[in-house]
């Protein structure tokens, strides 16, 4: 870790003024991905700006019949957060996915969106990765790609964002909070990050000095149907090979609206509105099913290890799907198959 | 991490670099002055404790070197193994991934403050009861994880048990002994004295 100096903000003004104009200074709240990238001088910032004590910790009704969670919330507060587990359980079960309850006390919910790649090149300052050393190469394509990108990728960058938070927001059609010394300003999640094209070190549209407030769900949280399914290599504190974020409504048999987002196979999380535009007015058959999947899918490129991620991600939407429809989420402490 | 791979040759399509970035050379870190360390508070184990501390010192590093409460281990130093678990205001974290700076003015409970009055925490008893541990590396941060689980109160069954626990390592393989220990305390049996 270089050194680096600290300094503390006490309000949203204060933390906005204190990182203004200066692009090597970066933001601390959590710290869990921050610190670990400092460790291996991924990260370098010139000076942290501490702001684990702006009044951004409150999870409250909106006046629309949302839910508005402030971006210094601990990750295991919104999981444990009654209106939480209520109406949006599928948001509260990703969280429970991802990390371990460790870091769920200490990650933010605004560090949650602003974490980085887990691309092994991203993180080993050794090789070359244009996202870490824009214009240095892309190791990845031709190395080791287990967990990489199979949609929305470029020659430059086959990354995938890490999150599990993000992909059940994707499906919830979450909005983010931002304040800049220009104002405020709403971005829907979807709009959030960015996909790497010629690009790869942006990870957001957050633009520099920007500050995240607050995540709001809208009213919708698909409670009844709903599941997170997340695959991975082990069955606990694991990144996603392929994790999908179920919400479905049923108007008597037939599908009324559907909502499909993927993490551990893109950029960003993925949401495909075409896939779900397939499924409405659809009977909750595997068939619909598997033809949802193959449109999401219709794009899908492997670069050898990761290759069977595809296929992985097929049948994870089917399953996902069947256990939104049969009321039967993911349990993710007892991990059985069903 | 520090993965390498050595199987990366170059394919020209994909290796091309970027054109707007072809005259920029790697980012050069940034030359500041090393700033001054600067006066914190922590309480640790119910004991208020003054020290100064660099900006990057962390708070396993603050524990172990300032405050000489080794029973925090170091273990990966990147927040994957859970051997440098503390009781942060009566919560777990990885020690490792946050700065002793960030945390003044702190409740810090280690492994050296779970016992009282000469007697250890019934977790302690019951680790040695099921034996488990073996080369006990990983068992402080165990024990101190296990505390903020059932202060929690969220597992309910041996499943829940595992998941909560999924965040310490033990590569001597002592799993099925600490999930035993855990829920015997959680039962609130009682155990050897």
């Amino acid at each position: 870790m270089n050194n680096f100096g600290y300094a503390r903000a006490d309000t949203v003004a204060d933390a906005i003024r204190q990182i203004a104009g200066d692009p090597t200074a970066k933001f601390i709240a959590g710290g869990t991905n921050l610190i670990d990238l400092m460790k291996e001088n991924v990260e370098r910032p010139s000076r942290l700006v501490d702001i684990n004590r702006l009044p951004l910790r409150k999870i409250e009704n909106t006046a629309g019949g949302g839910l508005r969670i402030g971006a210094l919330v601990p990750n295991t507060d919104v999981a444990y957060h009654p209106e939480v587990e209520r109406r949006y359980p599928m948001l509260a079960s990703a969280f429970l996915a991802g990390a371990s309850q460790q870091l769920r006390n200490m990650a933010s919910v605004g560090g949650n969106l602003m974490q980085r790649t887990r691309c092994y090149y991203f993180y080993d300052t050794a090789t070359p990765c244009n996202k870490r050393a824009p214009g240095s190469g892309c190791s990845a394509i031709t190395g080791v790609n287990r967990i990489h990108a199979i949609l929305g990728m470029s020659e430059h960058c086959i990354a995938v964002h890490p999150s599990d938070m993000c992909v059940a927001l994707a499906a919830l059609e979450a909005v983010v909070h931002v304040v800049g010394a220009r104002g405020e300003r709403a971005i829907r999640l979807a709009d959030f990050h960015r996909l790497p094209g010629d690009r790869p070190e942006i990870d957001t549209n957050l633009q520099a000095g920007e500050i995240i407030t607050a995540i709001e769900l809208p009213p919708r949280g698909f409670a009844e149907n709903w599941t997170y399914l997340k695959i991975r290599d082990r069955a606990s504190y694991a990144f996603a090979l392929v994790s999908i974020a179920a919400g479905l409504e049923f108007e008597g048999d037939a599908i009324k609206e559907a909502r499909l987002a993927l993490g551990g196979v893109a950029h960003k999380p993925w949401r495909d509105q075409q896939a779900e535009a397939l499924l409405r007015g659809q009977a909750a058959t595997r068939d619909s099913f598997a033809r949802a999947a193959d449109a999401l899918l219709r794009d899908a490129k492997g670069f050898g290890h990761n290759t069977f991620k595809i296929e992985l991600a097929r049948r994870g939407i089917v399953r996902a799907l069947t256990q939104a429809a049969g009321r039967m989420p993911q349990s993710q402490s007892r991990k059985v198959v069903r | 991490m520090s993965f390498r791979c050595t199987g990366n040759s170059p394919r020209s399509e994909w290796r091309r670099p970027l054109a707007h970035k072809t005259a920029v050379a790697r980012r050069a870190p940034a030359r500041v002055p090393t700033p001054e360390k600067v006066a914190i508070t922590l309480v640790v184990n119910g004991v208020k404790r003054e020290l100064l501390v660099a900006p990057w010192k962390t708070l396993l590093d603050a524990l172990r070197d300032d405050l000489d409460l080794t029973g925090t281990k170091k273990g990966c130093d990147h927040g994957q193994c859970g051997a440098c678990t503390v009781l942060l205001d009566g919560r777990r974290i990885n020690s490792c991934l946050t700065l002793a700076i960030m945390k003044d003015g702190a409740e810090i409970t280690t492994i050296e403050g779970l016992a009282a009055d000469g007697r250890l925490h019934p977790l302690q008893e019951a680790f040695i009861e099921h034996d488990a541990f073996q080369c006990g590396y990983c068992t402080p941060g165990q024990i101190c994880s296990a505390a903020g689980l059932i202060a929690e109160g969220r597992a309910k069954t041996i499943d829940d048990i595992r998941e909560l626990m999924s965040g310490n390592l033990c590569r001597c393989g002592a799993y099925s002994n600490i999930v035993a220990a855990i829920e015997q305390v959680m039962q609130g049996r009682k155990t050897r004295s």
